[in-house]
């Protein structure tokens, strides 16, 4: 491929191989682990907390175990090459894409967020540096920059056999609208909607320590991405609810916020305004909680699948006292996502929502594990789908 | 106190404890009449348990903030009394907002501004040139704020001639009269802050024109946003303004579209002040407790003006501090304060693009 003019080749090279590799190949594993131990050695991760969750992802132990846990690897091959178009407002996001489309044998054009980060300016830095010693890998990436320019997505649209868009509904049709190859998998990561589901009875029970970390877990799957990822809950569903326990629950919680979180001014103002706007258009309000402007807490007077529509960010939570699953179960539509949850059984709850045939709800993770992003991602096993199986019939 | 007395008051006479019961008086009647007569604005109230049959201090009142205009049509008067329909685009964003005005609303927002005005310059009407194209106020039934404040200003004059063509060229013939026919008496100027240094100032220094003024007194108003990005600041724009129109004497103000009237004039020492119309509570951020004096924080807008819409108590975007009390060095009565410019938009992080979007 020739070098696009206005665009910065910042990692990779611009003439990329795109010939397959095998998935999990062992060389990719090792350029993964090299990663990961380099950032886990440098001072960087206690800077930027998203690089040391990329850092431990990546352990040489854990991509093993990810290979173990896929099964055979023989026999499937990369698609050929991925085009990633990264989402703008999560720095470290461009890497899990990147080592995904590789694990699968992938060669990968990664769009970078064109707003700049010292995060990304310094992992792409360091996997620039690792990259000297996988020649084979190195073909095989390209960090892109480019003015968001819909000719050039379109000349990278053009070749790809596979296509990662990440960014919500409106990049997704932007970049769908762009022809790729014939045969072009697109995985596309589409705005989604998250809940969390609280057993009152457990958080009655939970002693000083189990609290802190509840929160401190509770602080990371909200308010530290300002409550603005997909996977971040909106609305905590509380079963054996009781008033204690939400008193709790909400004051560990604010108390955490209150230790951590930056509260921007137009934050402030979006947060009053949303609770303003809730209070006249919204019927299914019952009452709107807040003591200064870090937690605003709105009770719900029923659940309805129109909750999707209605979203806090940087701190402002809807609530309501579940009578059971199933009153849940009826309102879930495809735009649901993850439900985070504590005191609840995973297992059961799995079982339940399977046996009432939900269209959403892709993932079922304890508090605290909202943001983990892995192979298995917004209901997409990723590194099959990203891969091609060699059918052999005798 | 209604706001009749009120007019009989010199406009900057009311000290901080008179003012206060003042205010909090016409205030509360205020949001009682808006409770009662505008449903949005009654849920809000609702939501905050707020009880409105009483009166209250003007900091317990609650606050709207400015944004909830763009988004519906809050109004207090059946329809078909509304006169005017007042739109605003504000600086960011593509929503404009609206603001319904009645026959009375728009006479109490004239009469104040009158008050206003006239204790800077007197009561005498004065020759009127007006830095601005007389296309700004041709569409009278669906008005923009920037024409809404050229009409409004025009009260103030005689003779009112614009200084801009209708495509924002300035015509020296037209200005270079004015200033010859009324070269023996005062003269007064209005203008919108970036039009005056876009389309006057900036034009006349192209052209190396320049023109003596012996007695003229210009008000600007629009906000400094743009200026600041060419790092012009108050000092200065004065400065290039007497530079090429002569001995004038500039006044800037302060008001928002949804408080169209009671506006903040800044006094000779550059300070911005609240009239007996208006008031300004600073609030804190992050709990909208009120700020203390030289500190900073987001404003918070009064006016006993809105009638016939519930903008009496607005929760801006404008960064700001109160500068003193009742003692400012020009002698008027009542807060003084600093204006800081707009919040920083959100940064939000998050899966979805926000401002990626081409």
């Amino acid at each position: 491929m020739i070098p696009m003019k206005n665009v910065d080749y910042i990692v990779g090279t611009s003439d990329i191989n795109r010939t397959p590799l095998p998935v999990y190949n062992d060389s990719v594993c090792a350029f993964i682990s090299e990663i990961s131990a380099t950032l886990m050695k440098s001072p960087l991760i206690r800077v930027f907390p998203d690089l040391s969750a990329l850092a431990f992802w990546g352990r040489k132990a854990n991509l093993q175990k990810l290979k173990s846990d896929f099964g055979s690897t023989e026999r499937r091959l990369g698609r050929g090459l991925c085009f990633h178009v990264a989402p703008s407002n999560i720095p470290v996001n461009f890497a899990f894409t990147y080592v995904f489309g590789l694990l699968a044998g992938n060669a990968n054009i990664v769009r970078l967020p064109s707003k700049t980060f010292p995060q990304i300016d310094a992992l792409c830095a360091t996997i620039k540096e690792i990259l000297q010693r996988y020649p084979e890998i190195e073909q095989r990436t390209a960090f892109v920059r480019y003015p968001r320019r819909d000719e050039i997505t379109a000349e990278f649209c053009k070749i790809a056999d596979a296509r990662m868009i990440w960014g919500g509904d409106e990049t997704i049709k932007d970049i769908k609208s762009l022809p790729a190859l014939p045969r072009c998998v697109d995985i596309a990561f589409a705005d989604r909607y998250s809940i969390a589901m609280i057993d009152a009875d457990a958080v009655l029970n939970a002693d000083e320590t189990q609290m802190k970390r509840l929160s401190e877990n509770f602080y990371n799957d909200t308010w530290l991405m300002d409550q603005n990822a997909c996977s971040s809950a909106q609305t905590i569903l509380w079963l054996n609810d009781s008033k204690a326990a939400r008193e709790k629950f909400w004051t560990a919680a604010e108390r955490r916020a209150r230790e951590k979180y930056t509260l921007q001014d137009a934050v402030a103002v979006d947060k009053y305004t949303l609770f303003c706007t809730e209070s006249i258009l919204n019927d299914n309000m019952e009452r709107c909680t807040h003591h200064d402007n870090l937690l605003y807490r709105e009770e719900l007077k029923a659940l309805t699948s129109d909750m999707v529509n209605h979203r806090g960010k940087g701190g402002y939570f809807f609530e309501y006292a579940l009578k059971d699953e199933n009153e849940l179960f009826a309102v879930i539509t495809e735009k649901f996502q993850t439900i985070t949850y504590f005191g609840v059984d995973p297992d059961k709850l799995c079982s339940s929502l399977i046996a009432s045939n939900t269209r959403g709800i892709d993932r079922i993770v304890p508090i605290g594990k909202a943001l983990d992003i892995d192979v298995i991602w917004d209901g997409h096993d990723l590194i099959r789908e990203l891969s091609r199986g060699i059918y052999v019939g005798k | 106190m209604t706001l009749d007395d009120l007019f009989r008051l010199a406009p900057y006479s009311l000290e901080a404890s008179q003012k206060e019961q003042v205010l909090s008086e016409i205030l509360s009647d205020l949001t009682r009449r808006h409770y009662a007569n505008c449903p949005e604005y009654a849920r809000i109230l609702n939501a905050l348990s707020f009880d409105a049959s009483k009166n209250h201090t003007c900091a317990e009142l609650p606050f709207i903030p400015v944004r909830l205009f763009k988004e519906f049509e809050l109004r207090s008067v059946p329809q078909e009394q509304i006169t005017k329909t007042l739109t605003s685009s504000g600086t960011s964003g593509q929503a404009v907002s609206k603001i319904f005005l009645s026959a009375d609303n728009v006479r109490a927002q004239s009469k104040t501004l009158n008050e206003i005005i006239s204790s800077f310059i007197g009561k005498q009407r004065l020759p009127l040139l007006l830095l601005d194209t007389e296309m700004i106020k041709k569409d009278r039934s669906m008005y923009s704020a920037r024409g809404a404040g050229i009409i409004g200003f025009s009260i103030f004059g005689r003779n009112s001639t614009y200084a801009l063509d209708a495509e924002m060229n300035i015509d020296l013939e037209k200005v270079s009269s004015f200033f010859e026919e009324h070269k023996n008496e005062p003269i007064l100027m209005f203008g919108y802050t970036y039009m005056i240094w876009q389309f006057v100032v900036r034009a006349l220094e192209e052209k190396n024109i320049s023109f003596d003024a012996r007695n003229a007194v210009l008000f600007h108003i629009g906000g400094w946003k743009k200026l600041k990005d060419q790092a012009v600041d108050a000092l200065e724009f004065n400065r290039r303004v007497q530079s090429r129109l002569g001995n004038v004497k500039v006044y800037n103000y302060y008001g928002m579209a949804e408080q169209l009237g009671s506006v903040f004039v800044e006094c000779e020492h550059g300070h911005m002040h609240c009239s007996n119309y208006s008031d300004v509570i600073i609030r804190r951020p992050k709990d909208f407790s009120p700020a203390g004096i030289g500190e900073k924080g987001l404003m918070e807008l009064l006016s006993v003006l809105p009638t016939s819409y519930p903008g009496h108590v607005l929760l801006t975007e404008d960064e700001g501090e109160i500068l003193g009390v009742d003692n400012c060095p020009c002698g008027r009565k009542g807060k003084y304060f600093k204006i800081h410019g707009r919040i920083k938009s959100a940064e939000l992080r998050g899966c979805s693009d926000t401002y990626e979007k081409r």
